[in-house]
């Protein structure tokens, strides 16, 4: 019950927070459609090869943007130490990871559907095979990065030099995420017709189980430290 | 570490049962003890001057009651056993807010987080009560640190914990945020609250509380009735 009311408290008010920062927003998509652009310079204008590894790119760009939100996940806690104030009231910590996660796991998801139509501008690709796969894999992927990046983000959160400390800790970590958001993307995007797409979603919903099973027990050590 | 002989601060064994008991309470940090040996018991309606120079420890004995630092020796039990834990509220340096949002959306949050019901109409006269009438939207990086300290004031009223914790509560504030921090010290008192004040401003505060402790390098110095806290500060600052 206190479980529930916590994290719906700890969602909504991370999600009014984010809705007041929405030029920082338009700041990471504009990060993320750069990415997107650079990497498409670095290829060249090899529009085959562009479009067969848009997926990859597409993933890099947003892993890359994902760190700038997932660094301001836990500074608007620590700033002014409303963190303090939410360990005082006595806020179960798997409450504040889970309402922090989830807030972070939407806005990943917005900044995702609002660089997939930039992709596939840039890139030529157009969804041959299901919109429903690629939702599915957008939303499980960015679930997959919320989770550990919330983590590593009260873990860096007071730490000098955290925005380099965040990647360094967070991208080995999100390895099996990538590889599977990757090709599930790729074959939602091209189709599926050897039926690949069910066990690329159970691997990357495993891992997500794993991550939002055991990261909300370990962020009360992390803050108590 | 040395373990203080003093008594704990309310002794008195008429007192209704104690919301804070702390028993050689100590805290070090790397090889330095911050806080070493407090004992202590307050109840419900009694009040308690924390004195003391800077560094004396008082912030950290704070930052133990409010729960924010685990204890490296001692042990502090708050509540009786078997009774549900009472509500800590806490006044510290830093406003403890969130920079984005406003002073009505802090006390919103705060509702939803303790799963009570959020009052608008409530939420406005509190904030009016506190002086910021009509600034209950402005984003608190506007506020200027009196501001903030007023939203945190409005926050501790609004939480209505049972026991309460001021750090440093009179810095940064006006003269008539000063005497809204006395009214609202002596309203806590009244309700029986179990309340701990650390302040340097300890002429101001003498007469108001009830009960006062100092502390010198982490370890307890003196207790005894708060009013006679500014005398034996004196005395200490003569003898050196």
């Amino acid at each position: 019950m206190t479980l529930g009311v916590q994290t719906r408290a700890i969602f909504g008010k991370d999600l009014r927070i984010a809705w007041h920062g929405r030029a920082r927003s338009a700041a990471v998509f504009a990060f993320g459609a750069t990415v997107l652009l650079l990497l498409s310079f670095a290829i060249g204008p090899d529009s085959a090869t562009l479009a067969k590894h848009a997926p990859g790119y597409f993933w890099i760009a947003l892993l890359l943007g994902s760190v700038l939100t997932l660094t301001d996940a836990f500074r608007v806690e620590t700033e002014d130490d409303a963190l303090d104030h939410l360990r005082v009231l006595a806020v179960d910590p798997r409450a504040l990871f889970l309402g922090k996660a989830t807030a972070t796991a939407v806005t990943l998801t917005v900044l995702a559907a609002a660089l997939v139509p930039v992709a596939g501008i840039i890139y030529g690709v157009g969804v041959y095979g299901s919109w429903l796969h690629l939702v599915l894999f957008v939303v499980l992927g960015a679930a997959g990065l919320a989770a550990p990046g919330t983590l590593y983000s009260a873990m860096t959160a007071k730490a000098r030099g955290r925005e380099v400390m965040l990647p360094l800790l967070l991208f080995p970590l999100v390895i099996p995420v990538l590889l599977a958001a990757v090709k599930g993307t790729a074959l939602a995007l091209a189709g599926d017709p050897m039926g690949q797409v069910p066990s690329w979603l159970g691997v990357l919903a495993a891992f997500d189980a794993v991550y939002w099973a055991v990261c909300p027990l370990l962020l009360g050590a992390v803050i108590e430290s | 570490m040395t373990a203080t002989a003093l008594a704990s601060p309310e002794v008195v064994q008429t007192a209704p049962a104690p919301l804070i008991v702390a028993d050689g309470l100590s805290r070090r940090f790397g090889d330095r003890w911050a806080v070493a040996g407090v004992n202590l018991r307050l109840s419900a309606g009694r009040s308690l001057l924390l004195a003391g120079h800077n560094g004396a420890g008082k912030s950290t004995l704070l930052h133990l009651l409010a729960g924010l630092l685990r204890p490296t020796a001692g042990t502090l039990t708050l509540g009786a056993p078997g009774r549900p834990r009472p509500s800590v509220g806490l006044i510290g340096h830093r406003g403890g807010h969130w920079q984005d949002l406003g002073a009505l959306e802090h006390l919103r949050i705060d509702a939803k987080i303790l799963g009570r019901r959020f009052d608008p109409g409530a939420a406005a006269r509190l904030l009016a009560r506190v002086g910021l009438d009509g600034r209950g939207r402005e984003p608190v990086r506007q506020f200027s640190a009196g501001m903030s300290k007023r939203l945190s004031l409005a926050r501790l009223l609004h939480q209505d914990p049972d026991i309460v914790l001021l750090d440093e509560p009179y810095g940064k504030l006006d003269h008539d945020g000063t005497k809204l921090m006395d009214a609202v010290v002596e309203e806590l008192i009244a309700r029986k609250k179990a309340l701990v004040m650390a302040t340097h401003l300890v002429n101001h505060v003498a007469h108001r509380l009830q009960l006062g402790l100092v502390l010198d390098g982490g370890q307890m110095s003196w207790v005894g009735p708060a009013a006679d806290v500014p005398a034996v500060l004196a005395r200490e600052e003569e003898t050196g």
